[in-house]
Formats: structure tokens, sequence, C-alpha cells
């Protein structure tokens, strides 16, 4: 019954919002009906939890109690992974970095979404809305899950005094060598162009994503340097979890969610996180929907619900996130106090410091024809060339 | 007595029919065999062979360098120049041949003496019982004996409690070695149970008519013993050597280092179906050659 009343009120509001006139994209969902009783998605670790690990955090078994529609996930390990997940065909949408969502866009993977048919997307921050990550020349392609940077992890027993700068795991890696756990994709690259842009401005390098021959070479011989030293890549985020439980890896880039799992663990490892006075590298993630998705009345109500306090507070909560709205901020907080504050909800000039995980592209991204950049391929290339030799 | 009753027989359209396809078949043996045949044989070059060719033919298609997106029929020999013209596949290729034919080696090394104990000189008793203990590791599941290694050979695991004391400290979860010891053990059982077989096959009074003759254990062993089970021996080895080298998973979780199953791995994840599907075409081209040198050596008899 309960199921019938929300759905009634979802396709009502869509209707109101079709009556009074708006567009609709071509290609989004029109209407919205009953679920269908499944939903296949691809996530990113931790985004959608069932209480399996902490009975606190549940925002998958009050969907499914509610739209009836079970949920099953895989999760992707890297951006790219994701994307040949959501082409197999198999899932009807997923959570996406810039880095995915972009080529997702560009080849037509995902739909656009009628944001009229979602409830809740009123209240997401207006600063998360039409970025270039989720809308194709002003039609979203998805709504915002929430965002964040990639951190600096340490073992507080291990590495004292406690690191502020990411230079401990590039110039002084030697001084913790052989336990230094890096992130095994190529995205990673990324990391060393943003140092460059820090320590050696002569290199020009304006965006860590688009690197020319000169810059890209660069950051290259600082990752086989780094290398050098004896680094342990992950790319499982348990994996990671358990290098830094047993002490193979006492210092590493890491995320937030890594962090409170190994803090919040039994018994808690002496495990810290930090963003450094340079900025890092991160992410701005995104709800899509597959092109044909088998079960759409079910991701749209799983978007509409992911972006609703209860749902999005928990979930940016337990991966250490910044939520996307002041209602799941509101609710954020009775669960971790103070966590808006710490994430920077709101702080557009803090994130302006970060560099959302985006793709490389040949053109550089930009207008001017004459500047040529290494794309993507590049960058999976010289990523495994560096990491199989 | 009663006269038969007809409603009792089957209606005889239906009756014949089958009657006639069962005499038809009965006078034809061949047709038989092939019906019987078309099921299995078109189940394995349909899936089999089928999916092997899709696979391969990914080889010469080219993907969209910003989407990623593969295109279906775009033919192109891009795949390949990528391959040859990085350093990198040439290193990985060599580095899984070589811890292939060094597991291969060590599980003969291994084998021989266990498999010989077996064969020829345990009791009936302990010889089944030797045989259950072979076979023990094989009902495990090869991912949790995986992690059992993890556990040994991690930071704070059971290896470095044994080694430290004698001042040794364990090297984690990154050293090739790891990848090598993990394969043997996995593999040994593979390696044993051919050449046991072979052994027992080998009839008592040959050894006895080169006692008899004047050959010493070693002349015996060199002359009479290894060339009759060098068959088993090889057949073992087709085991041991494809298995290590198709393995992906013992060395992205025990060594953290690059096999030609990671790489094919990596990228076919990664969207790059192209360059995979080339580099699959390289172990496929070595198990085929090792398989051939196999039948010469009369590995195909032994197993």
């Amino acid at each position: 019954m309960k199921t019938f009343r929300i759905t009634a009120l979802l396709a009502g509001i869509g209707l109101l919002a079709a009556a009074c006139g708006t567009s609709v994209p071509s290609g989004a969902l029109t209407e919205l009906g009953d679920g269908e009783g499944e939903l296949n998605l691809v996530i990113w670790v931790g985004y959608a939890e069932r209480g399996e690990v902490d009975p606190g955090y549940d925002w998958v078994t009050p969907f499914e109690d509610e739209t009836g529609c079970m949920v099953s996930t895989t999760n992707m390990n890297s951006s790219a992974e994701g994307v040949q997940l959501l082409r197999s065909g198999e899932y009807d949408g997923g959570s996406f970095s810039g880095n995915a969502s972009v080529p997702l866009m560009l080849a037509g993977d995902v739909a656009p979404v009628n944001t009229d048919l979602l409830s809740n997307y009123a209240n997401v921050f207006a600063g998360l809305k039409d970025k270039t990550h989720n809308s194709l020349d002003g039609v979203a392609y998805g709504v915002p899950h929430g965002r964040g940077p990639n951190v600096l992890m340490w073992n507080t027993e291990e590495v004292t005094p406690a690191p502020t700068s990411w230079d401990i795991i590039w110039e002084d890696a030697g001084d913790y060598a052989g336990k230094i756990s890096i992130f095994g994709v190529s995205d990673f690259i990324a990391d060393a162009a943003l140092h460059l842009m820090v320590k050696n401005p002569d290199l020009g390098i304006t965006n860590p994503y688009q690197l020319n021959q000169e810059q890209f070479d660069a950051a290259i011989a600082l990752l086989e340097e780094q290398k050098s030293h004896g680094v342990i890549y992950w790319s499982d985020a348990f994996d990671q979890i358990t290098t830094f439980a047993s002490g193979d890896a006492v210092v590493g880039t890491s995320w937030q969610f890594q962090a409170n799992t190994l803090a919040g663990g039994d018994p808690p490892e002496p495990i810290e996180a930090t963003v450094p006075a340079e900025g890092s590298t991160g992410w701005s993630d995104t709800w899509m929907i597959a092109k044909n998705a088998a079960h759409p009345n079910c991701m749209y109500l799983w978007m509409n619900h992911m972006m609703s306090a209860e749902a999005n507070g928990q979930a940016t909560v337990w991966f250490g996130e910044a939520p996307t709205s002041e209602a799941a901020c509101n609710y954020a907080e009775t669960l971790s106090p103070g966590h808006c504050e710490q994430t920077h909800a709101t702080d557009e000039a803090y994130y302006d410091k970060i560099w959302y995980w985006a793709t490389p592209r040949a053109d550089c991204g930009d207008e001017d024809a004459a500047t040529t950049c290494k794309d993507q391929d590049a960058w999976l290339a010289a990523w495994a060339a560096l990491t199989g030799s | 007595m009663t006269a038969p009753n007809p409603v009792t027989i089957d209606p005889p359209v239906e009756r014949s029919l089958w009657r006639r396809v069962a005499s038809w078949l009965y006078s034809r043996p061949r047709t038989q065999l092939r019906l019987l045949l078309a099921g299995p044989l078109g189940w394995m070059t349909a899936a089999y062979f089928g999916s092997l060719l899709i696979l391969l033919l990914g080889a010469f298609w080219t993907k969209d360098s910003l989407t990623g997106k593969v295109i279906p029929f775009s033919w192109s020999l891009d795949a390949f120049g990528n391959l040859f013209g990085a350093e990198v596949y040439r290193t990985v290729a060599f580095r899984t041949i070589g811890i292939a034919v060094l597991v291969t080696l060590t599980a003969v090394l291994l084998a021989f003496p266990i498999a010989y104990y077996m064969a020829r000189i345990a009791s009936p008793r302990t010889r089944r019982l030797l045989v259950v203990a072979v076979v023990m590791p094989l009902w495990a599941a090869y991912l949790v004996k995986i992690f059992a290694w993890r556990t040994i050979l991690q930071g704070n695991g059971v290896l470095e409690w044994v080694l430290s004391p004698f001042g040794f400290e364990s090297s984690g979860l990154v050293e090739l070695v790891n990848s090598w010891l993990v394969l043997t053990y996995l593999w040994l059982p593979y390696m044993i149970l051919p050449v046991f077989a072979g052994l027992e096959r080998i009839p008592n009074s040959l050894l006895e008519a080169s006692a008899d003759l004047g050959g010493r254990a070693g002349v015996t062993f060199r002359r009479v013993v290894l060339p009759l089970v060098f068959p088993a021996l090889v057949a073992g080895s087709i085991f041991t050597f494809s298995l290590s080298l198709g393995d992906y998973i013992v060395p992205d979780l025990v060594s953290d280092t690059k096999f030609i199953g990671n790489i094919i791995y990596d990228n076919s994840t990664l969207g790059n179906v192209p360059l995979a599907a080339a580099y699959a075409l390289l172990p496929i081209v070595v198990v085929i050659g090792y398989l051939l040198v196999a039948r010469r050596l009369g590995a195909f008899e032994s197993l």
C-alpha cells in the first residue's frame, strides 16, 4: 500500500510538472510507474550498505521495503572498470565519477534524467547541479551523490610526526620504503601531475588531467622514482585495508572510507587521514541511468532515494564524503557531529583545490586547437608499463 | 478364452513412425554415431570455439579513444602495433613463461620422490593414505588456499612469526618469489598423480633385470626408470605449465606483480579489448606449441 502511495505521489508530481509545460529531455522517462521489483547497480564500494557491517548504516533495506525493488550491486575498482560494467548491459545504472560519467554521456550509454520526476532533486545544493561531469548541453544525465578528496592516510604509531604534505609519498618516499600504499589505477598519474604543479611550476601544468608530452613524461618519471622505493599498488579498497591492518603499509593514498573502516574497526587501528595543504585529486559522483535500463522505474526511485536526507546522510557519513543537500547535512550531523563542516559540504572555495577525476583528452578538453594532450589510452598504456615491468 | 482386445494396442501411426526411424537407423551405424555426437560436438564448436573466435576477432578492431568504446568490425592492426611497441609486454611475457617453467621444474623435483615412494616403496595401506593426502588439497577451493598463503606470507604473518627469532623479516606480499611458491603448491598434485601412475606401471622385472645385468641404482634410474616415466613427467608438466601460464589471481594476490593474465584482465576491464585479445594470442600459441612437443614425447599416452 505504501509502495503505491509513494509511486502515485511521484507520478502525480511528474504529471503536474509536465502539465506546467516543463520540457522533458528527449530519451528521458516521461512518467514514473511502479517499480519493476529489481534493480542492478554498478557502485563504488560502500555506496549501497544494508547494515551488514554496521547495523546503524542501512539505506538499502528501507528502499527495498518501500519500493519492492530488490537491489543487487557490483563494486567497481576504477572508473574505467565501471564504464565497462555498465556497457555490459546488465545494469540499470550506477554511481560514476567524472572520468566515467563523461565518456558514458558522450557515447550515449546513459540516458538523460527527467529531474521533474525526482521530488528530492529540488533540495540538492545548486552548486552541484549542471556541472560538466553530470550534464551535457544543460541537460542533466544524473543526480549528485556526494564529493570528496583522495586523502593521505597513515599509521600514527609508525609515522611520526604526522605528515602534512604529499612529499612523504614523493620526494621523501625513501623514509618508508616498501611500506607505501598507492592507488593502483592510471588516474593516479594526475596525483603526480598535481604534485608537479606545486613543485615544478615551470612545467606549466594548469590541469592535472590534461598533460602535454613534456608534462606527462615528467609525471611518469616522478611515478617511476616513487616505484623504485618499493610501493604497494592497491585497486580494491579492502585489499588496502588488509595491508594497513597487517602493517605491510604504513602510509599511502586512500579514500576516507578505508580510514573510517580501519579506525572504526574492531580492534581500532591507529589510522588517520588528511588532505595536505597542496590540495588533492578527488571525485564528485553522479547516479546515472543506463540508456536501455531494464528497470527504469526502480532506478528513478533509487536516484530519488539517494537524494533523501536519510539515505544521503548515511551514505556520505559512511564513505566520508560531502552530503548533497541541507537536509542530508542535518541528518548526517545526527550520525557524526561536525560531518558537514569536516567534508566542506557547501565550501566551494575548498573544492576549488580538489581536482575531480576527469578523462584525459587528446584535445586537452579546451577550445585551443593548437594544444594536444595525452589521451586516456596513453594514460592506460603508460600505467601498464609502469606497474607491469 | 477371451479374444485379444484391440483397444490396448498403441495408436498404429505413432508406433510405426518410431519403429521406422529405429529400423532405418539400425542399418546405418555411422548415422547413429553422428547423431549421438552432434550434441556435444555442436556445443563444443559453438560455445567454445565460437567464443574464442569472437575474442580473437576483437584483436583486429579499433576503439574510440575518447569514449573508450570498441567499434566492431573496424579492421586494424593497432592493437598489435601497441603490443610490439611497448617493452612492458615482452617483460611480462618472459616473466610469466619463466615462472611457469620454474614452477614445472620445481613440481617435478618435489613430485618425483613422493610419487616414487607411493608407487614402489609404500605398503598398500600407506599408499592409499598418501593418495588421499595428495588429492585432499584439491577439495579445498582455489581462492581459500591462496588466502591461506596470504596469511602465511603477509607482514606479521605465520612466516614472519616462525623466522623472526632467526633475524628474518617478511618481505610481505610483493615479491615475485611468492608466486613461484604458491603456484608450485597449487599445482603439485597435478604432477604427482601422473608420475605416480607412470611409476606404478613399470614392471618390477625390468628393475630386477637391470640389477642382474650389473646396473647399480643410479644406472637403473637413468636408463630404465627415467625413460619409462618420462612421458608421465611431460604429461604432468602440461598441467603445471599451462595452469601457471594462465593464472592471474595468484600473482595479483600474493606478489603484486603482473603476469600475462593480469595484463589481459586489466585491459579487458579497462575497455581496451583489442589489446587484451591480441595479447591473449600469445599464451594460446605457447600452449599449442607445448602440446605439440608433448605429443611427440608421448605424453598423451600417459594421461
